[in-house]
């Protein structure tokens, strides 16, 4: 009898195409999502080369780094942004893959629209050149970010050249608190195993934390393995996922429909499937959290205080926290709740989906931004936005002089005009406080939506919990 | 991809933990539809200062270092954002060779489709040659990838770890999709097979969408 199996096993063995030797093997790519950033010089090498897109029907683009979230008529005044999309848009026509354009409804951010049309399904190996490719593992997917080498690689042969990672466990098991949302879990996750825990291995999420979640809410956590270290961070597809993703634009219908339903069911780990690492959470001991330095790693509950670095042993550690403090602003036992906040994004590709909109909008709804803080809510796609219109949450926003804008990146790293400006402090459901990601000097710190929403009504970090 | 057979150049000591891409090559110049010249952004916010000038503290700007071939990094080196543009940059600056006691993933796999060599050694021996590193114009150090040697200024000589495959592929230059191509017989029979198993997969896009 066969030896038991996790998921990725499966899906890994459902793509061998042939050992390529040394422990690496060429492996089939179902799906190729393609965004403006990473795809010049991989179509450029394919032009030289006398190339051509091998599977043009199993590869999606759209633009959404560089795209502005406001006034889009106008096009994009920035002219390395403008010439940036306008060599996707020369792209795709010529080498004939479907695209999303950005005055389309089902526009968005990348790792919005593939779950969202249907396109990202159970079983399938999906690639992106964007490391949050992880988000489709939420579907029950092999998907992980790559470079423009791999992308020219893909595009030319629907393959890539890799190595199997090895199996991690992560299982969360209880119901979340109130006030607790998945964007906690995945922070408390990362804060347990540390910035490198994943490294060489695919996550498996399990435990009846994931199994109660809603795909929006796995989709959040998935998004942001590779914080942890991990390629790949995948949940066992089940009924939840299958009802999610039933009657999708570019789900299978029909006969075609019942057959892929029922090859997604034989999908979940074998029971006794061993795994390499494993790492085990109670959901009730999670707090609303948020990340008081320059790594995801970085994380406390909000109830907190910013660490002390005198405390800690290890001289690169204490050299790396100092530095983040000095870079941060913050000084050592500050308590969380205490740090002012002057902007607030509400928005990219860990939560803009329509539940982290109704969540801010709950706590946004009769109340008031704070004087002096600039808060941006940017829905995740065209069609994301137009159903928080439908359940009138752009007019609870705006009510509360929060500003609503147009699907893209926005201000999770600036590249559009969506930017901290003068070393602003800045409340993110994004995923990364890299230095100067967010704007130059920009002091991140990562949290929920509602928790943001939070921080925008009082004008400083705050316990979502406890609001007046 | 140019060859990579055997490196001697100066070793700059970088001694900094989870150095993330965005560090090595921020995020506002991913606007770049080039891959060539990018050292001029690489590790932008540490190696200048905000008036643009040269922040001399920063080791990459003190000679003999302006002309590092080879850096020697803390662990998880590369973690964060999947961007190619952060090897790139360091191989347009100069630099071919990394060597940490870890890197992330996708970093890793970036260098290899550069002939930049990333070699991960024991913290012991990374802990040695950053010592080495320190020691200004005596801090020069020879990669040979045949041997797999790293040799030290005294004249030690450190054994490193890499796969065949990649060995093969850097040495020799090779492109992974010309290697690829070779292949194509068993992708159009996998492809046969994959169509019959799971035909929802297939013709479902259409440009235009």
């Amino acid at each position: 009898m066969a030896p038991p199996r996790t998921l990725f096993d499966k899906i890994w063995e459902n793509h061998v195409i042939a050992p390529q030797g040394e422990g690496t093997y060429l492996i089939y790519i179902d799906l190729h999502l393609i965004h403006e950033v990473t795809t010049p010089q991989a179509f450029e090498g394919l032009k030289l080369a006398g190339r051509k897109v091998r599977r043009p029907d199993a590869t999606m683009a759209v633009a959404d780094h560089n795209v502005p979230t406001s006034d889009r008529g106008r096009g994009i005044d920035d002219p390395e942004s403008k010439l940036q999309v306008d060599t996707l848009e020369h792209n795709v026509k010529e080498f004939c893959v479907p695209y999303f354009a950005v005055d389309s409804i089902n526009q968005g951010i990348v790792h919005i629209i593939g779950p969202e049309q249907g396109l990202s399904q159970p079983g399938m190996t999906i690639v992106c050149g964007d490391s949050h490719t992880a988000t489709h593992g939420a579907m029950g997917a092999l998907a992980f970010g790559i470079g423009t080498s791999e992308v020219e690689h893909v595009l030319a042969t629907q393959t890539l050249i890799q190595a199997p990672a090895k199996n991690m466990l992560i299982e969360v098991n209880g119901g979340l608190g109130a006030g607790v949302s998945p964007k906690d879990v995945i922070l408390a996750i990362i804060g347990k195993i540390g910035t490198a825990g994943g490294t060489g291995h695919v996550f498996e999420y399990a435990g009846s934390t994931f199994r109660d979640m809603s795909m929006e809410g796995r989709m959040t956590v998935c998004n942001m393995s590779i914080e942890a270290g991990a390629r790949a961070g995948l949940v066992a597809p089940d009924e939840t996922t299958i009802a999610y993703v039933r009657g999708r634009p570019y789900a299978p219908k029909g006969a075609a429909w019942e057959q892929a339903a029922a090859y997604w069911r034989t999908l979940p780990s074998d029971p006794g499937a061993k795994y390499n690492k494993e790492a085990h959470l109670d959901a009730a001991d999670i707090a609303p959290h948020v990340t008081w330095g320059t790594s995801p790693q970085d994380v406390a509950p909000i109830t907190g205080r910013v660490p002390d670095p005198a405390q800690v042993d290890d001289p690169l550690k204490r050299a790396a926290m100092q530095r983040s403090l000095e870079y941060m602003a913050l000084a050592p036992n500050t308590q969380l709740v205490d740090v002012p906040v002057q902007r607030v994004f509400i928005g990219s590709c860990t939560n803009s989906r329509i539940e982290d909109l109704r969540a801010a909008a709950t706590i946004a709804k009769g109340r008031r931004v704070a004087d002096g803080v600039r808060a941006l809510v940017v829905p995740g796609s065209g069609l994301v936005k137009h159903q928080a219109e439908e359940e009138g949450l752009d007019r609870i926003f705006l009510e509360a002089g929060f500003e609503w804008r147009e699907p893209g990146c926005s201000n999770c790293m600036s590249m559009n005009a969506d930017k901290a400006i003068n070393g602003e402090r800045i409340a993110s459901t994004s995923n990364r406080n890299f230095e100067g990601r967010q704007g130059k000097n920009a002091k991140t710190h990562l949290m929920g939506p509602a928790m943001a929403a939070a921080a925008a009504i009082t004008g400083h970090l705050a316990d979502v919990r406890q609001l007046g | 991809m140019e060859k990579f057979t055997q490196l001697t150049g100066v070793a700059a000591p970088l001694p900094i933990i989870n150095l993330d891409t965005d560090k090595i090559f921020p995020a506002v110049y991913l606007k770049t539809i080039k891959r060539t010249g990018l050292s001029k952004w690489l590790f932008e916010e540490i190696r200048f200062r905000p008036d643009g000038s040269e922040n001399p503290d920063f080791v990459l700007n003190q000679a003999p270092y302006r002309d590092a071939k080879i850096l020697i990094g803390a662990d998880n080196f590369g973690c964060g954002s999947s961007r190619e543009h952060a090897p790139w940059a360091l191989l347009d600056f100069g630099i071919r060779c990394i060597i940490a006691p870890s890197f992330a993933d996708i970093f890793y796999n970036n260098c290899f489709k550069n002939g930049v060599l990333p070699i991960a050694l024991p913290k012991e021996l990374v802990d040695e040659l950053m010592d080495d590193a320190g020691k200004g114009a005596n801090a020069v150090i020879t990669i040979d990838l045949q041997t797999q040697t790293i040799t030290r200024p005294d004249g030690e000589k450190v054994h490193f770890e890499l796969g065949a495959f990649r060995k093969h592929c850097l040495l020799n230059g090779l492109d992974d999709i010309g290697l690829t191509e070779q292949k194509g017989a068993e992708i159009a029979a996998y492809e046969e097979k994959a169509r019959l198993a799971r035909p929802w997969q297939f013709g479902v896009v259409r440009p235009g969408a």
